[in-house]
């Protein structure tokens, strides 16, 4: 900020949707989701997200977390579907504990809910009695690690000592994973313009994709700089090598 | 010499100011301007208020195709699937029930920290419990909701089957938010109890107990009644600290102490993560209209209330 006096950047914070109704009415100059623009402005709205310009500046994976206690360490795709649509209540029928299992869900217009539907069970779910549902990453995290048998599902970045990350089919959620392709629970986090960028705007966005940023901060983080990735994504979810 | 001087002086005031509105009539009509100025604006907040919450809560009925008896009545909320349900009653459930029970809880409390402090210790009460409960109306309401979140939840899930969040950790929470208002209104009814209607009663021989029960209390009923109406609608509003301890599972819970939710609670949870004008957003909206006329309906009730301590 020191180098550039004359450039202010103000943040605003909100969910998945509010960036890119802001950047679409013209009130910001960028606006940031984590999902495709395309997903979020449909039907009526379909048009404004034509005048957006997509600009990919990194990779965030989410993981299945669980609490510490139940006996589990790996869940296929199916068992995840089974438990997420309420077919399976318990952890013994995944091969952990006699323990009831508590769900720790976002809500359904969330971000984060929609990648992990959409790459890690394929399909939408519903809110099931019982189930607790919270957006904030950290008070998901501090249920999940204080309720006996709860599951939810954080961004990689929000994973800690005080819960468990499962694996999905046997491969672990990590960085290396996700940008070979084994891990596909993954969305772009994106940053649109109305239009080209201009200016200030598109000296910010290079300097978004500059090594300094990237290889750092995106890094400390716990995202993925979407230069690591061997492989990219369109927003039908076709994945096809870089 | 200072009479001679005056009077021209005071002709050559007149003289100017004649045609024109005198000194004082000028302030008057200053000071009118200004407060009607500032009324004036006020109704035009309100209004534009209200006609944006309806102007967006009515879009879905309009003309999205959602009926609002399928919003009322209707069990399943599910706004992003791919036919969309958006049945609201079980955050009219949640709302009411999380708000009546911390009425329930915090009624008592209030009442009797009220006759305490006007009946029993004065001095006491007005100079500690009073401030330790006005204290209270100050804490904002995310730290209540972290308080909850941390202590209130956890002893839940230790005692009571479930996972400690639902109506009775979001009504526990509520309850302490909103005892500083039954408190207050209550404290100020008893203190404006006229003190011959209590001396004569002690002149009959009464003691303490009974004067409070068979007559302060009944005396001052319909205003101890604002008070805990008045409670009740600071709880039905409350959003944020509700959120956090209620568990936002829109169905409504088989107990006390399983995942539900309110008008609110929803409204925080899925407004930053909608688009505005979508259907979604719209329905949110729609929510919130619920809550405006259910405030509505509060204040009329106060208002009723308030017609009965004037009659009696």
């Amino acid at each position: 900020m020191a180098d550039n006096k004359d450039v202010t950047i103000t943040v605003n914070g909100g969910g998945s949707g509010a960036g890119l109704s802001q950047v679409a009415e013209g009130t910001v100059q960028i606006g940031n989701s984590d999902v495709f623009a395309e997903e979020k402005l449909k039907d009526a709205d379909a048009e404004k997200a034509k005048s957006l310009v997509d600009h990919q500046v990194a990779v965030v994976s989410i993981a299945a977390v669980a609490n510490k206690d139940v006996g589990v360490d790996n869940l296929t795709k199916a068992q995840l579907v089974d438990i997420f649509t309420g077919k399976v209540t318990n952890w013994k029928d995944v091969g952990g504990k006699d323990q009831k299992i508590v769900l720790v869900n976002r809500p359904a217009s969330s971000g984060t809910r929609a990648t992990f539907e959409k790459f890690a069970l394929g399909t939408k779910s519903e809110d099931l009695s019982g189930s607790i549902t919270e957006d904030a990453s950290g008070t998901v995290r501090k249920l999940v690690s204080e309720t006996p048998g709860a599951i939810g599902y954080l961004a990689l970045s929000y994973l800690d000592d005080s819960i468990q990350a499962l694996k999905y089919e046997g491969v672990e959620p990590k960085a290396e994973n996700v940008a070979d392709g084994k891990y596909p629970v993954w969305a772009y986090e994106h940053m649109y313009t109305k239009g080209e960028p201009q200016g200030a705007v598109k000296a910010f966005l290079d300097y978004m994709l500059s090594d300094e940023i990237q290889k750092k901060d995106v890094t400390d983080l716990g995202y993925i700089p979407v230069g690591d990735m061997k492989i990219k994504r369109d927003v039908e979810g076709n994945v096809s090598n870089k | 010499m200072n009479l001679t001087h005056t009077r021209p002086s005071a002709d050559v005031i007149d003289k100017s100011e004649q045609g024109k509105f005198p000194k004082h009539k000028l302030e008057e009509l200053r000071g009118r301007g200004y407060v009607i100025f500032c009324v004036l604006l006020l109704i035009v907040i309100m209004f534009s208020i209200v006609y944006f919450i309806a102007s967006r809560g009515l879009t879905p009925f309009l003309s999205q195709g959602v009926s609002i008896g399928n919003m009322l009545g209707g069990l399943k909320w599910a706004p992003e699937a791919d036919s969309p349900t958006f049945g609201a009653l079980p955050f009219l459930f949640g709302s009411f029930s999380t708000s009546l029970l911390a009425a329930v809880i915090a009624a008592p409390l209030g009442i009797c920290a009220a006759i305490f402090m006007t009946e029993m210790m004065p001095k006491v009460g007005k100079n500690i419990l009073q401030p330790a409960i006005e204290l209270l109306a100050g804490v904002p309401s995310v730290v209540y909701g972290f308080v909850g979140l941390s202590v209130i939840v956890p002893f839940l899930r230790d005692i009571f089957p479930g996972q400690g969040v639902g109506i009775l950790a979001g009504a526990i929470v509520l309850s302490v938010m909103i005892l500083p208002t039954i408190t207050t209104v209550a404290t100020d009814a008893l203190r404006s109890l006229p003190a011959g209607l209590k001396e004569g009663s002690y002149a009959l021989g009464a003691t303490r107990w009974q004067t409070i029960s068979r007559l302060v209390i009944p005396t001052t009923l319909p205003s101890l009644m604002t008070g805990v109406v008045l409670g009740i609608a600071r709880a039905f509003g409350e959003a944020l600290a509700v959120q956090m301890v209620i568990g936002n599972a829109p169905h409504i819970p088989h107990s006390l102490t399983e995942s539900a939710a309110t008008l609110t609670s929803i409204i925080t949870l899925s407004m930053g993560n909608t688009t505005s004008g979508s259907l979604h957003n719209n329905a949110l909206w729609s929510l919130a209209l619920i809550l405006l006329i259910m405030t509505f309906l509060f204040v009329f009730i106060v208002r009723l209330l308030e017609r009965r301590v004037k009659r009696a």
